[in-house]
């Protein structure tokens, strides 16, 4: 709820979207770290559109040591081949997991989380049976489960993480929508005439879409953190390179001194995850109705 | 309270029964016939059949579902696939060990963090806030079984002051499990403090503060006496909710660390096709995770008068 001195802070004619936009171009470092995740969607771009290096050539001999040379900053594996650009296609694998995770979970939980707010009731009893159902199984035995029971690769395990990462924002937005639809705005429009549908989809959720937001970007993240962990245990990529199965190999190389896959993974995974950390946490912020600047 | 106590205990047997019905679909419907992980692809017919018989998954879908129910009311889970072990004998063994190893990181994790999470809290705002926040969010951002690896190689395999792997039952233990105790608790240290700060945070603006500052309290008695006690209640609720999770312990550490606990019980199974095991397993986490999820409604209703009951 506004107080008249919080309306009077907000510009006429400026979106609540455009608002945050603003308050994020003032901090520097989260846009630097939007930045970096545009990067890593160009590399994404890139390998999709075959123009990212064939990591599958040998440029050298058999765990050479990083060297100044484009190919061999980081050092070359067993086979000769490119840590470098074995990295750069992981990261397009694993942007593709996060994305995809994120576009199966995130409607999943806006509109179970909606319909269970608004209806109440039946509808509420059997999405909250359902959710707390997925929750009262650990989720990482779930991930387990749907993966090995769809088979091994990119799609399932996508599908499993999806099907499990819905719960937290449905609790969300169903919280939301359930305070939301007792509100003014909505009565008034309801007493205009406005269907159900219209009611949560063109009124209410604009309001709590927000949530969803911060959601994404937290989803992506624990997508690619679990695709490690997955692949390692044995249900994850099979086959290309992931950063997965390059963090799986380096328990092996580690001990005969190859640091350098190892090195270059963390590095890779570290930029992409605390950015993502840093922009969700802004987004929070900026798109936090109650902080008033 | 009687009254609510009895609604939440009914409360949890639809769950079971639907966590039930989820495990079983998804074990022996979708996924691989364990009978032909058993036997491998050359078996015979007859000796498929024989297996499936002994197994009961010959039997409908609605019969293998309530004898999975009736294993679950009498905690009789039946033998594993592959060994014929007991399977009761095989999770108690399990338990005990990964409880030895969460258990230790997690009392300990909770006190060292909270005591550091109230003093960022207290010095909100300054440079130890800032620079705390910083190094935390970069902790989070490096993946676990880099944690894991790192500590492995250079305190264990390099320096020589852990054993690399490796588990013994009773005291000896000890030594093998110091190495993933400190890791566990160097994982964990990062959300938690994060957490635990923004609870001590969102109290601040509670109007009970205002009235102590107020009486005259100062600063340091606000934040350590009266917020302590009330951010107390959710940091309880985060606790117990926990508590399930230790008992399943910690899937990566145990694989490298080769500690037999139920984590590394439940992976082997799942590559092997152990079929009850992981139904087994599976079911007793869930069980004790809706049980520990309704202690901490009845003990949040019982700390703080204002939850209505009834509802």
């Amino acid at each position: 709820m506004q107080t008249t001195q919080d309306v009077n802070l907000i510009k006429e004619g400026e979106s609540p979207g455009k608002r945050a936009f603003k308050r994020l171009k003032r901090k520097k470092f989260t846009m630097l770290c939007m930045g970096v995740i545009l990067l890593y969607m160009l590399i994404t771009l890139l390998g999709y559109m075959q123009l990212l290096p064939d990591f599958q050539e040998r440029v050298g001999s058999a765990n050479e040591a990083p060297s100044f040379e484009w190919a061999k900053i980081l050092g070359t594996d067993l086979f000769g081949r490119s840590v470098f650009f074995k990295i750069l296609i992981g990261a397009q694998t694993a942007m593709t997991i996060g994305f995809l995770t994120t576009a199966i979970s995130l409607p999943v939980g806006i509109l179970l989380g909606s319909l269970s707010g608004f209806y109440g009731g039946k509808v509420d009893a059997a999405v909250m049976w359902l959710y707390t159902v997925l929750s009262s199984i650990p989720s990482i035995l779930l991930l387990v489960g749907i993966s090995y029971a769809l088979g091994k690769g990119m799609i399932s395990i996508c599908v499993a993480m999806g099907a499990v990462g819905w719960v937290g924002l449905c609790r969300l937005i169903r919280g939301e929508v359930m305070k939301h639809k007792n509100l003014e705005y909505v009565m008034a429009s309801r007493l205009l005439g406005a269907s159900d549908m219209r009611l949560i989809f063109h009124h209410i959720l604009p309001n709590v879409f927000h949530l969803a937001i911060i959601s994404a970007s937290l989803t992506i993240l624990s997508a690619i953190k679990f695709e490690v962990i997955l692949t390692f245990l044995g249900v994850g990529i099979q086959n290309g390179a992931s950063w997965g199965t390059m963090v799986a190999d380096a328990a092996g190389e580690l001990v005969n001194g190859i640091w350098w896959p190892l090195f270059g993974v963390t590095v890779a995974m570290f930029l992409i995850l605390y950015s993502l950390n840093i922009v969700g946490d802004s987004l929070r912020d900026a798109l936090d109705p109650k902080f008033v600047d | 309270m009687l009254s609510f106590i009895i609604r939440r205990v009914l409360q949890t047997i639809p769950i079971i029964l639907g966590v039930a019905f989820i495990v079983l679909i998804l074990f022996t419907k979708v996924g691989e016939d364990p009978v032909r992980v058993k036997l491998g692809n050359h078996a015979t017919a007859e000796s498929v059949q024989e297996l499936r018989a002994k197994w009961d998954l010959d039997k409908p879908l609605p019969i293998q579902y309530l004898l999975f129910l009736k294993q679950i009311v009498t905690f009789d889970y039946g033998e594993s696939f592959n060994s014929g072990e007991k399977l009761s004998d095989m999770f108690a063994s399990g338990i005990s060990a990964s409880l030895k190893l969460t258990v230790p990181p997690f009392l300990f994790g909770i006190l060292i963090n909270l005591s550091i999470a109230v003093l960022i809290a207290f010095y909100r705002g300054s440079w130890i806030d800032r620079y705390s926040t910083v190094l935390f969010v970069a902790g989070m951002s490096v993946s676990y079984m880099v944690y894991i690896m790192f500590f492995q190689y250079f305190l264990a395999y390099k320096l020589g002051w852990f054993p690399i792997n490796g588990y013994e039952p009773g005291w000896a233990a000890i030594p093998y499990l110091a190495l993933p105790w400190i890791i566990t608790m160097v994982v964990t240290a990062g959300p938690q403090i994060r957490l635990f700060r923004t609870v001590f945070l969102d109290e601040t603006k509670a109007d009970y503060v205002r009235t102590a500052f107020a009486k005259g309290c100062s600063p340091a008695r606000v934040m350590f006496v009266h917020i302590m006690k009330n951010a107390l209640i959710p940091i309880l609720t985060y606790t117990v909710i926990e508590i399930p999770n230790l008992i399943l312990g910690a899937f990566l550490v145990e694989r490298f660390f080769s500690i037999p606990g139920t984590g590394d019980i439940l992976i082997s199974a799942v590559n092997n096709g152990d079929f009850p095991i992981i139904k087994g397993l599976t079911v007793l986490i869930a069980i004790s995770f809706t049980f520990f999820n309704m202690i901490t409604d009845i003990l949040y209703a019982y700390v703080d008068p204002r939850i209505q009951l009834d509802a």
